[in-house]
């Protein structure tokens, strides 16, 4: 198959940032039929990209084409007028609960200065039938717009961006918030539409959707193309190419590793997914890393007694471990640190348990405190301990977490699961708002650990790289080999 | 990805620079937030004793904190369901129904106070784990299902006596007469005084204030409690038995309603129907107030009392001076919103 001509052509685009570029003297051509994925690490380029190509910004520099002629808008309207539908990520702006599916595909419609002051039930019912026709989907008009799930929402939003004679379709995280069910069918419209002749850039970390999805994958790094891959897409290559280094450049040493601590076979996550095996040793340190969505907090969550399996068995220490709730596996040692600290991990600051020696305490209370009176310094010593190991920088044991910068309200979150010897130590995203300087120090007390088998979720694979002994990428809740420093660090 | 919140590392950094920093606006404010409700409780009781020496006679105060131990007891139930982050909008519902309860136990059945007392205190406890079982199982949000509890007592208790309240010589629905008697004993436990000074409700009062007290704030269960009102996930993920500890609060505020509702029957002698009609907003309103005390702004059992005793005090003060009766409810709503806006407020401005 020859690449037909491109569509929509950018020509040395450049946007700087104050002193940081944001895009260098971009090229790209985007052909009409064919799903262009645009990878790219957190700042890469790719919101900036988007934002030019629909109208947002005004580029620094260069120049864009579309249909052959020159396209420069002034503003998202009048990109989308020119024919660039942009979907954003969070689809449930798309309309209110209140509204009906059909009041929210012509909701960009009743804002038009020359749409009529009254609207009829029917005549708005009739021009959203004849918008969802156009898309070819078959939507409920009629349900409340807060009803019907989130695939639902994200084509209402589709459609509604192509109402407009689009003949570029930007989709930004489509699947972030989606299942895989309705991941797939969101896919096959997607598919549809492709065949149609639509251009569609579709931006995502799943490398699932790309391998599924994308006739191409562009990856950016440092607001250049670093890697133009076509189809079958090389989701390794795509990744060494985000990260811009090979994975033999592993920095840190393997350490020997001990005894198998944590064996699950045949781990079923949840009804229909493919079963997955895993060993975790003492001493070592796995991270697992993949795109939102792929099952790796569900896979920490379950180990950690937070979820409930769906299959499979696992045995810790030789015995069996099948921990009902969270206070199960913490008995058992085996303790899990869930992503987004202020959700998972912390009360309100400035309620009751909000201090810096509280927040570690919480899981302990009961072995520290065992008559139930919370007398003695036991406590406070912990905390201060956590404070000089890991270079807290908080005002004292009893400082408030508010007033502890996000890398170190991390560093007390993983003080908290420190402060007892663990068997396994499970971490979902820790290092999410976490300055370089607090994360080296978290790298540091992690692999410092002689006797507890680690286990990070990271969607960024360089963190992965950074830290651990082995390495898998999870897809779809398929765990696959991915680094393992016996091998590179050699 | 360090994406630090540049706000808290100014405040943080200017901390650090500066030393010990003298009386500052903010640092005065905080100040007078903390102890202002005390400062106002201590001038209205001199400014009161002004105008009518008697106010602070032994036996005034000890009616001014009669008359608020059952708001109390109540109102420290209510602070344990809001710290496990709950709400239980029951209480002035099982403590009416209590009345009825233990009058019925007595005049119709005939009971004596030593199976009296404790088949209440089980009925209220019952109620909280019905509370707990709605809340935690069927997921009924707290608001709602003891909001819906307080409807269903409320009227449950008009139903044995045929909505007529319950004394000594009562007609029964099906036209026999109750001759049962108030046992002296469970009198006692409203009406009586320790060393001919204390009165027994005003001494479960401090007796229930210092244990829960204790409870929530020195032990591990009271962390506990907290841990799962600020961040339910947060708490379970730690180990913490959240289901257990809710369906605990829930009791523990079912059966101290019922406690109220016993005070209230052996104060008054009978089963009144309307005898809890403003105990929930009271009691409620105390523990609101409980969050302005000491300026903690979370629910806490002494700033329940003290709240409590601050609108007894109040009240008791006007009522001397002669201010009507039906500007009461005004008074007490406006203490409510002025602690409310002094917490919250101000707070928010200064902290």
């Amino acid at each position: 198959m020859t690449a037909p001509e491109p569509i929509l052509t950018l020509h040395g685009l450049r946007k700087t940032f104050g002193a940081t570029p944001a895009l260098a003297d971009l090229d790209l051509g985007v052909e009409a039929g064919r799903i262009l994925a645009l990878m790219g690490a957190n700042g890469a380029g790719k919101s900036t990209l988007v934002n030019i190509v629909s109208g947002a910004y005004a580029p620094d520099a260069g120049r864009m084409t579309l249909r052959g002629r020159d396209f420069a808008p002034a503003s998202p309207a009048a990109a989308a007028r020119a024919g660039i539908a942009t979907v954003h990520q969070s689809t449930q702006l798309a309309g209110t609960p209140g509204l009906t599916v059909a009041d929210a595909l012509l909701l960009d419609r009743f804002v038009d200065a020359d749409a009529p002051l009254f609207v009829s039930r029917r005549s708005v019912r009739r021009a959203a039938a004849a918008v969802a026709a156009h898309a070819g989907f078959d939507l409920p008009l009629d349900r409340d717009f807060a009803e019907i799930g989130p695939a639902d929402q994200q084509m209402v939003a589709i459609a509604r961006a192509l109402s407009r004679q689009a003949a570029v379709l930007i989709l930004d995280e489509p699947t972030a918030s989606l299942s895989a069910r309705e991941a797939a069918r969101l896919f096959s419209v997607l598919e549809g539409l492709r065949a149609r002749g639509l251009a569609i850039v579709y931006i995502s970390h799943r490398t699932g959707d790309i391998t599924r999805l994308a006739d191409r994958a562009v990856v950016l790094r440092g607001g250049r193309i670093a890697a133009d891959l076509s189809r079958p897409i090389d989701v390794a290559a795509a990744l060494t190419a985000m990260i811009g280094r090979s994975i033999d450049s592993l920095a840190a040493e393997r350490r020997a590793c001990g005894a198998d601590v944590l064996e699950a076979r045949g781990l079923v996550l949840t009804a229909g997914a493919p079963p997955l095996d895993l060993t975790l040793r003492a001493g070592e340190v796995v991270a697992l890393t993949g795109p939102l969505g792929a099952g790796k907090s569900r896979l920490l969550a379950a180990i950690g007694g937070a979820v409930p399996l769906a299959g499979g068995a696992m045995r810790l220490g030789g015995k069996t471990f099948r921990p009902r709730s969270p206070s199960e596996a913490i008995a058992a040692g085996v303790v899990l640190a869930g992503p987004d600290r202020h959700r998972s991990s912390f009360v309100p600051s400035d309620w009751p348990g909000g201090s810096v020696a509280e927040t570690i305490s919480l899981p302990h209370l009961r072995r520290w405190f065992p008559a139930g009176l919370l007398w003695g310094d036991r406590e406070r010593r912990a905390a201060a301990d956590a404070i000089a190991r890991l270079r807290i920088r908080a005002a004292g044991p009893q400082a408030r977490l508010a007033t502890l910068s996000g890398g170190n309200q991390q560093k007390v979150v993983l003080a908290r699961w420190q402060a007892e010897p663990a068997r396994v130590l499970l971490l979902d995203e820790p290092f999410q708002g976490v300055d370089v300087g607090a994360r080296a120090d978290i790298i540091d007390a992690l692999r410092a650990e002689r006797t507890t088998a680690t286990l990070i979720a990271t969607s960024d694979p360089e963190e992965a790289l950074q830290l651990a002994d082995r390495i898998f990428v999870m897809e779809r809740h398929r765990l696959t080999a991915w680094a393992d420093r016996d091998r590179f660090a050699a | 990805m360090n994406d630090e919140p540049a706000g808290e590392l100014d405040t943080a950094a200017a901390a650090r620079r500066a030393p010990v920093p003298a009386l500052t606006w903010a640092a005065a404010s905080r100040r007078i937030r903390q102890t202002g409700l005390l400062l106002l409780l201590a001038a209205m009781v001199a400014g009161f004793t002004r105008a009518e020496p008697s106010f602070l006679h032994l036996a005034n105060l000890m009616s001014v904190l009669q008359s608020v131990s059952v708001v109390a007891i109540l109102g420290a139930g209510v602070t344990l369901t809001l710290a496990v982050g709950g709400f239980d909008l029951s209480i002035g519902a099982v403590a009416a129904s209590s009345v009825m309860a233990a009058s019925y136990a007595m005049v119709v059945w005939g009971l004596d106070a030593v199976a009296t007392v404790p088949m209440v205190l089980a009925f209220g406890a019952g109620v909280g784990l019905v509370n707990a079982g709605l809340i935690i199982w069927l997921r009924i949000p707290d608001l709602l299902a003891t909001l819906a509890m307080n409807f269903l007592l409320t009227g449950v208790q008009l139903i044995p006596t045929a909505g007529r309240s319950i004394s000594s010589g009562l007609i029964l629905p099906n036209g026999e007469s109750a001759d049962g008697v108030f046992d002296p004993q469970f009198l006692a436990m409203g009406r009586a005084r320790l060393w001919g000074v204390l009165p027994v409700p005003v001494l479960l009062m401090l007796g229930i204030a210092v244990a829960l007290h204790v409870l929530t704030q020195h032990t591990r269960f009271g962390r506990l409690f907290y841990a799962i009102g600020g961040n339910e996930a947060a708490a379970r993920l730690a180990g913490a038995p959240t289901r257990a500890l809710r369906l605990t609060a829930y009791v523990i505020s079912g059966t101290l309603a019922a406690l109220g509702g016993l005070v209230v029957a052996a104060r008054v002698g009978r089963g009144d129907i309307s005898s809890g009609a403003s105990l929930l907003l009271d009691a409620v309103a105390a523990a609101l107030i409980g969050f302005a005390v000491l300026d903690r702004r979370y629910p806490n059992v002494f700033g329940t009392v003290v709240g409590a005793i601050f609108v007894g005090v109040l009240l008791n003060g006007l009522t001397m001076l002669n201010a009507p009766y039906y500007t009461q409810d005004f008074v007490k709503g406006a203490v409510l919103v002025g602690a409310l806006s002094l917490t919250f407020g101000l707070g928010r401005r200064a902290g």
